[in-house]
């Protein structure tokens, strides 16, 4: 059957891309602007985390960490989008979202406390510009959704950014961010960060839209899909976002199509939902081996590099895991006195249970 | 002073709240432009322009999730919800959210919201629009929730909640929006969170209710006086979450007898935790057991058949009697 003229029409879209999986530039134009000094940042930046990552994954079978979820092969897309972002920006994370908020400004060791379950882990520095992360997967789109309204109404060039995955872009406050930032043109920026899989459930049972992308339509708002193993095209994407944001031209959705090499959090058996091939095909667009071929013909990176920044991200870890284990105990009595600014009577009666 | 409504109390807290601190912002669906579906936040927009009283899309929980970003860099936001049976629609919001934000980040963040929205039976409005939800929010650590009684008490108890640096519900009763006129001052005042009032004093019975009930109970009390010269002390409540057991307790060591009226449902709204409370806190001032006066466990009534489900004064007189003669 034809199409209809009434109908409305989608093709879609092409990633963008910048640097080919051999480290090759594919598109001089898009390139963003970056110098050599940055560019060792960034590759230093994505090394520490994979260690990192390989670190919290064994503290956590020690039982020195509590909840994580993995997040390496998602180097790029977390690592290169908090490093388009102004220090004042802000972002709320979902629960994955760990690497962005540290390297926004959160001390390691207050990360490693979120993840055994401590409240200093939630106290982030007055300077920092971040929330803890977001268990409920939709809610922080609304929140970010208001922090960009405050911006806006403050008249500061300031853009909020925002975290979830494939699966969080089937709830229903996905779209209502969206939805309002499309309304009042507020500057956000929504990342989903696509890596196929919502726990064991594959994208194509998650919608039957041609792209997360597509989904900024309904909103009225920019959407855009980036190769999110592609650490130049993320940073690239975003920095245009955040301009657009500043500018006053309102919200952007981002699909980065990335993979997870690890299971959806420390509980989940990737043998049951996926092949071994797939895992290899995506290991082939590794963003640090990727990036690292392109420093290195760029005579920016060596191997030499990657095993210095390994050891210092292990003395690092080490360092923060004992700071967090030597963190003073909660009391049931400083729980209770931080649920409001003036305790009730009521209590402050029921403290005396607990002393 | 000036004779207002109860709707014309909360506007006007709203417009001193507004004046007063720049950072309050009042949004939600057709609050501005057309000054809310009751009237409520009539002329605000005009006074204090978009930036501060906006109208939002069609979206309970986009309304709440605003509220708590907005919350997050220094506003002080007043969202309406436009009827509470629509909370459950932005139950995460209030209750996973705004509710835990400045326990998650350890005093980090609060959130300065205050969530208004209209609710209560007797004025026959179409299916989820009366229902008495707030036993869910009394089961909200975290939050604060007020139930005014009359026009004098709303526009205190309001300025409070939106002053309060921490979560309140404030839920207004549809049937009291216009039906009473007080005395209210035009200048600010506040009433404190958590206080009940003693509306009637009596040394018989101690009738424990809130909202459109405390007029049902006063009607009580009047009855139960001509038929058996019984005097009945009336506590409205106020605030429903804290509850002030201090002022029921006080009653019943004077009165030794004690009933809660509500007109949510038997096994939801404030009742139970009341009756929880007076047993750890005076019971051995009790000559009977403290009973419940509200509707059956149905879903909320056909408007149709609303005057025979909600409570009544007779409803009232009855178990008064019953724990007298117990």
């Amino acid at each position: 059957m034809s199409k209809l003229p009434y109908e409305v029409q989608t093709e879609p879209v092409t990633p963008l891309s910048i640097l080919s999986p051999d480290g090759e530039i594919v598109d001089e134009a898009l390139m963003p602007e970056l110098t050599d000094e940055q560019l060792k940042e960034i590759m230093y930046r994505m090394v520490f985390t994979r260690t990192w990552d390989e670190r919290a994954v064994n503290l956590g079978r020690q039982g020195r960490l509590g909840f994580y979820a993995p997040v390496s092969g998602q180097e790029a897309s977390m690592i290169g989008s908090e490093y388009a972002l102004n220090k004042d920006d802000f972002i709320c994370p979902g629960y994955r979202d760990m690497p962005q908020i540290v390297w926004h400004g959160l001390p390691l060791y207050q990360a490693f406390l979120y993840s055994r379950g401590h409240q200093h882990g939630g106290q982030i520095p007055e300077d920092v510009h971040v929330l803890m992360p977001q268990i409920i997967i939709g809610a922080q789109i609304l929140h970010a959704t208001g922090v960009a309204m405050a911006f806006k109404k403050k008249g500061e060039k300031r853009v909020a950014i925002t975290y979830t995955g494939d699966g969080g872009s089937s709830e229903g406050d996905f779209y209502e961010g969206m939805n309002f930032a499309g309304a009042f043109k507020l500057p956000v920026i929504y990342v989903v960060q696509n890596n196929g899989y919502a726990i064991t459930t594959p994208y194509a049972k998650q919608t039957g839209a041609l792209s997360v992308a597509h989904k900024a339509v309904a909103a009225g708002i920019r959407g855009v899909q980036v190769d999110g193993m592609d650490v130049l095209a993320v940073i690239k994407a975003v920095q245009e976002a955040a301009e657009r944001g500043r500018n006053g031209e309102g919200a952007t959705l981002i699909e980065m199509l990335t993979y997870r090499f690890r299971p959806h959090s420390m509980a989940d058996d990737t043998t049951k939902y996926r092949t071994k091939d797939e895992e290899a095909e995506w290991s082939l667009k590794d963003p640090i081996t990727r990036f690292a071929k392109f420093l290195e013909k760029k005579g920016l990176w060596t191997d030499e590099d990657t095993a210095r920044v390994k050891e210092e991200a292990k003395a690092t870890v080490n360092e923060h895991i004992k700071k967090a284990e030597q963190t003073e105990k909660m009391t049931v009595s400083g729980l209770i006195d931080s649920m409001f600014e003036h305790t009730p009577a009521h209590m402050e009666a029921q403290k005396a249970d607990f002393q | 002073m000036a004779q207002m409504t109860m709707i014309q109390a909360i506007r006007d807290a709203m417009r001193v709240e507004l004046e007063r601190d720049p950072e309050t912002l009042v949004f939600g669906e057709d609050v501005g432009k057309n000054g809310g579906v009751f009237r409520a936040t009539e002329g605000l927009q005009e006074m204090y322009g978009e930036e501060r009283v906006f109208d939002t899309p069609l979206a309970e929980s986009g309304i709440g999730g605003l509220a708590v970003g907005l919350g997050l860099q220094g506003y002080r936001p007043i969202a309406e919800i436009q009827f509470f049976g629509f909370v459950l629609e932005v139950m995460d919001s209030i209750v996973n959210q705004a509710s835990r934000m400045r326990f998650r980040s350890g005093g980090r963040f609060h959130s300065p919201i205050t969530f208004r929205s209209p609710f209560g039976g007797g004025v026959k409005t179409p299916e989820n629009h009366a229902d008495s939800f707030e036993g869910y929010m009394l089961q909200t650590p975290g939050v604060k929730v007020v139930i005014p009684s009359n026009p004098y008490d709303a526009k205190g108890l309001l300025s409070s909640a939106i002053r309060d640096n921490d979560p309140v519900i404030f839920l207004e009763h549809l049937k009291l929006y216009r039906s009473i006129r007080t005395e209210v001052p035009e200048e600010a005042y506040t009433i404190p969170l958590g206080q009940a009032n003693v509306v009637r004093e009596g040394g018989d019975v101690t009738i424990v209710t809130y909202g459109a009930m405390v007029h049902v109970s006063l009607q009580a009390a009047d009855e139960i006086l001509k038929m058996k010269g019984i005097k009945a002390e009336v506590i409205d409540l106020r605030t429903i979450s804290p509850i002030d057991i201090e002022t029921i307790a006080a009653s019943i060591q004077k009165t030794n007898r004690a009933i809660v009226v509500q007109e949510a449902q038997r096994t939801s709204g404030v009742a139970a935790e009341v009756i929880a409370q007076i047993n750890e806190k005076a019971l051995l001032h009790l000559e009977a057991p403290v009973i419940r006066v509200a509707p059956p466990d149905t879903v909320y009534p056909f408007a149709a058949v609303e005057d025979e489900w909600l409570p009544t004064p007779s409803f009232v007189v009855d178990a008064i009697i019953q724990v007298l003669e117990f």
